[in-house]
């Protein structure tokens, strides 16, 4: 399915699913935004080619890693968290998934519509202020815009951090015999915001896990040098696009344990009531990490010690055949794993 | 772990289910002809196998087929386009969220909302009753299912709804596509698994007439890994032995009679009448109308529903090639479509079977294509 490329994928106008970080995206990126842009002058940078978390640009013995990310969810706020804790969390989690755990600035933009409550701004304000405290992170710069009612919707969030790091870590560094670990319960974030949204009875007992996770990941590569070889974080799409993403990038399959793989009692609830794989639905505190099979037990113990990972959980590992694909052995039976095309539900992230 | 968590659990034991896969073998084996060819009629069993990935642990001399299972895929075009005028027409429509994207002739309600028609999504009739109490327009409840939703649609009916509360019935009845199924001379169909949640409401002897008629058996499961695999286990023993029977393998929820009261409910609101079942036949029975005594909100009596106004456009060009209703038929898998995948995919859905959760079309997809990953046990370190 990978090499031809759908009918549906080249729409002369762009649909929802071109934003929902699966295959869609990755396509869209490739075919329009890469499209004649000219190479970075310097051959080592990992640069928007490389499709990763960021960008990684070389500076003298260290990288300097750069990502940005805009932040649009509704509701404004949700169990567990809301737009300012999301906007810092995100940006600060991909810095982290390059290897990047300490922030050195980060710079936030602002679209706000008209007609906004200025009390809803300050409460976003103290919680992307406080989010940054626990981040060890502050914004450097920013921008605000204000446009018509109705030529937006509500309040849009843009963030960029840098960071700088010694050491690199792509999402394509998996290796046949590799372990790949989650650093806690999948589908927190997704299903939450869905359950909310929809007014589902449960929503009480579901909590978005939205937070910044650059010190859990900073213990995590301190556990054993060079133990962890790939990471990503489970975002859009949820753990089935940032398996496939590393598996592609990395050339390797994968086989995942669905057993070992943690979900909370309430969310596989959730899950089975709405019809929605909780591999498919968005987290936004936790990480995919391909660790080498010598260094699991000590990844797995940093991780769990620390208040972010103590769900952390080793769900399976890298094959040399079936490249690119991801097995899932139920514990009944075995299947793909296919990514979704487009959102469960719109708007979760 | 809660209390559910454990029940749950109780049904989800790779032990158990390792040990009837290889009874389910063994069984086979026995059986001196292949394929042994099964039928299941539940969008829900197919989604259970595979989600649970089970096709890839079954015999591989086990046929098993999926039957015409999917409420949604088997609306008929005509029904998907009654609803589409109506709400072109300017009329407030209700439906269960996995009818938007089903094509009509022309266009899906999800085509029509777009060009601005009012369409609300409901998880059930009484949120669409409470939607009428809150509007003063009227409000019609596009309703799609078998009789596991037409008898929520019935107690609705029966519970004194609002004046300006009206139901377009496009419900369907399982047990006469049985029969219908079981007559196909491409099928080859030795036995059938019957949906369990379908047979809390009728009952499990209502499979009896069916077959003393036809000499099949017909096993009643319930929809967790292992209580399929154990319905299976029991129907190709059942086969292997010759003797055509009811088993009933769902009996924590499932009854001989029923649920009698949900069936009265349901037998006082609607009357069966034949009809077109989307690619599968015209089957008589097959359709729930809406009594006469309940003409007052029956949408197709009190409203003027002018499909002329559809069928002028020309029909989209992918659907000729759309092999939904052999699929259905059980005669051929998803697989063997041209537009799986590709022309075909969840959000540009050319069938019905790609729209709906329990569509076989949708299922294999959501699952990665083709679920069957062959026979070798995939190593997991632990």
């Amino acid at each position: 399915l990978e090499d031809a490329v759908p009918l549906s994928l080249r729409d002369e106008r762009i649909a929802l699913k071109y934003g929902a970080g699966g295959h869609a995206m990755r396509t869209l990126i490739r075919d329009v935004f890469l499209c004649g842009m000219p190479a970075s002058a310097v051959p080592e940078d990992v640069t928007l080619e490389a499709m990763d978390d960021g960008a990684a640009l070389r500076i003298g013995h260290q990288w300097l890693v750069i990502t940005t990310d805009s932040h649009v969810i509704h509701p404004l706020f949700f169990p567990g968290g809301d737009i300012g804790r999301l906007a810092v969390s995100g940006t600060v989690n991909d810095l982290a998934m390059m290897g990047a755990t300490e922030v050195r600035a980060l710079t936030c933009a602002v679209i706000i519509e008209e007609g906004f409550s200025r009390a809803d701004l300050e409460r976003i304000q103290r919680s992307l202020r406080d989010t940054c405290g626990e981040a060890g992170a502050t914004v450097v710069t920013g921008d605000t815009k204000v446009m018509g009612k109705g030529e937006i919707d509500g309040l849009v969030l843009n963030t960029t951090g840098i960071a700088l790091t010694d050491r690199l870590v792509t999402d394509a560094g998996l290796r046949p015999g590799d372990r790949l670990v989650v650093t806690g319960t999948i589908g927190d974030h997704g299903m939450a915001v869905m359950a909310h949204r929809h007014g589902l009875a449960i929503d009480d007992a579901l909590t978005s896990d939205v937070a910044p996770i650059n010190g859990l990941i900073r213990t995590a590569l301190a556990a054993v040098p060079d133990g962890i070889v790939a990471m990503k974080d489970p975002t859009r799409g949820g753990l089935a696009s940032a398996l496939h993403e590393m598996a592609e990038k990395s050339r390797v399959g994968v086989v995942i344990d669905e057993m070992a793989v943690p979900v909370m009692p309430q969310v596989r609830a959730a899950s089975e009531l709405l019809g929605i794989d909780p591999m498919h639905v968005a987290n936004e505190g936790k990480a995919v990490l391909g660790v080498r099979p010598d260094a699991v037990d000590a990844v797995l113990e940093a991780l769990r010690r620390h208040r972010f990972g103590r769900e952390a959980a080793a769900i399976g590992s890298c094959t040399a055949d079936h490249v690119g694909t991801i097995v899932l052995d139920t514990g009944f039976g075995r299947r793909l794993v296919s990514e979704i095309e487009g959102e469960p539900l719109p708007r979760i992230c | 772990m809660s209390a559910d968590g454990v029940a749950e659990l109780k049904f989800r034991d790779p032990t158990r289910a390792r040990a009837l896969t290889d009874a389910l073998g063994e069984i086979v084996e026995q059986i001196d002809r292949m394929p042994v060819s099964i039928m299941h009629v539940c969008g829900s069993h197919e989604q259970a196998i595979a989600r649970f990935g089970l096709r890839a642990v079954l015999p591989r001399r086990l046929n098993v087929i999926m039957g015409p299972g999917c409420p949604v895929c088997i609306t008929d075009v005509p029904e998907v386009d009654e609803g589409v005028a109506l709400a072109r027409a300017g009329v407030h429509l209700a439906t269960y969220g996995d009818m938007l994207k089903v094509p009509g002739t022309v266009m899906s309600l999800s085509d029509a909302q777009a060009e601005g028609a009012r369409i609300d999504v409901v998880y059930s009739v009484a949120q669409a009753v409470e939607l009428a109490r809150n509007v003063d327009e009227p409000i019609v409840f596009f309703a799609t299912g078998f009789e596991t939703t037409a008898v929520a649609t019935a107690a609705a009916v029966l519970g004194n709804p609002p004046s300006n509360f009206f139901v377009l019935s496009a419900h369907k009845y399982i047990p006469p596509v049985m029969e219908i199924v079981a007559e196909m001379p491409d099928t080859r169909v030795e036995g059938f698994l019957a949906a369990g949640h379908a047979a809390t409401i009728t009952g499990w002897g209502v499979f009896e007439a069916f077959v003393d008629r036809h000499r099949l058996p017909v096993v009643v499961a319930g929809f967790e890994p292992l209580d399929i695999l154990a319905g299976l286990v029991k129907l190709v023993d059942l086969i292997r032995q010759g003797t055509p029977q009811v088993a009933n393998m769902f009996p924590r929820c499932v009854t001989k009679e029923g649920n009698v009261r949900a069936q009265e409910q349901l037998w006082r609101v609607f009357r069966p009448i034949g009809g077109r079942w989307r690619g599968i036949a015209h089957v008589p029975n097959g359709n729930l109308r809406l009594r006469d005594e309940w003409a007052h909100l029956d949408a197709r009596r009190c409203f003027d529903i002018d499909l002329e106004s559809l069928w002028r456009f020309a029909p989209p060009a992918l659907v000729h090639e759309c092999i939904c209703g052999d699929i259905m038929a059980g005669i051929k898998s998803p697989t063997d479509c041209r537009l799986f995948g590709h022309d075909c995919v969840p959000h540009a859905p050319v069938g019905a079977c790609m729209v709906s959760s329990e569509g076989t079309c949708r299922i294999w997809h959501q699952y990665g294509g083709h679920p069957d990953l062959g026979g070798r046990r995939a190593a997991v370190p632990a």
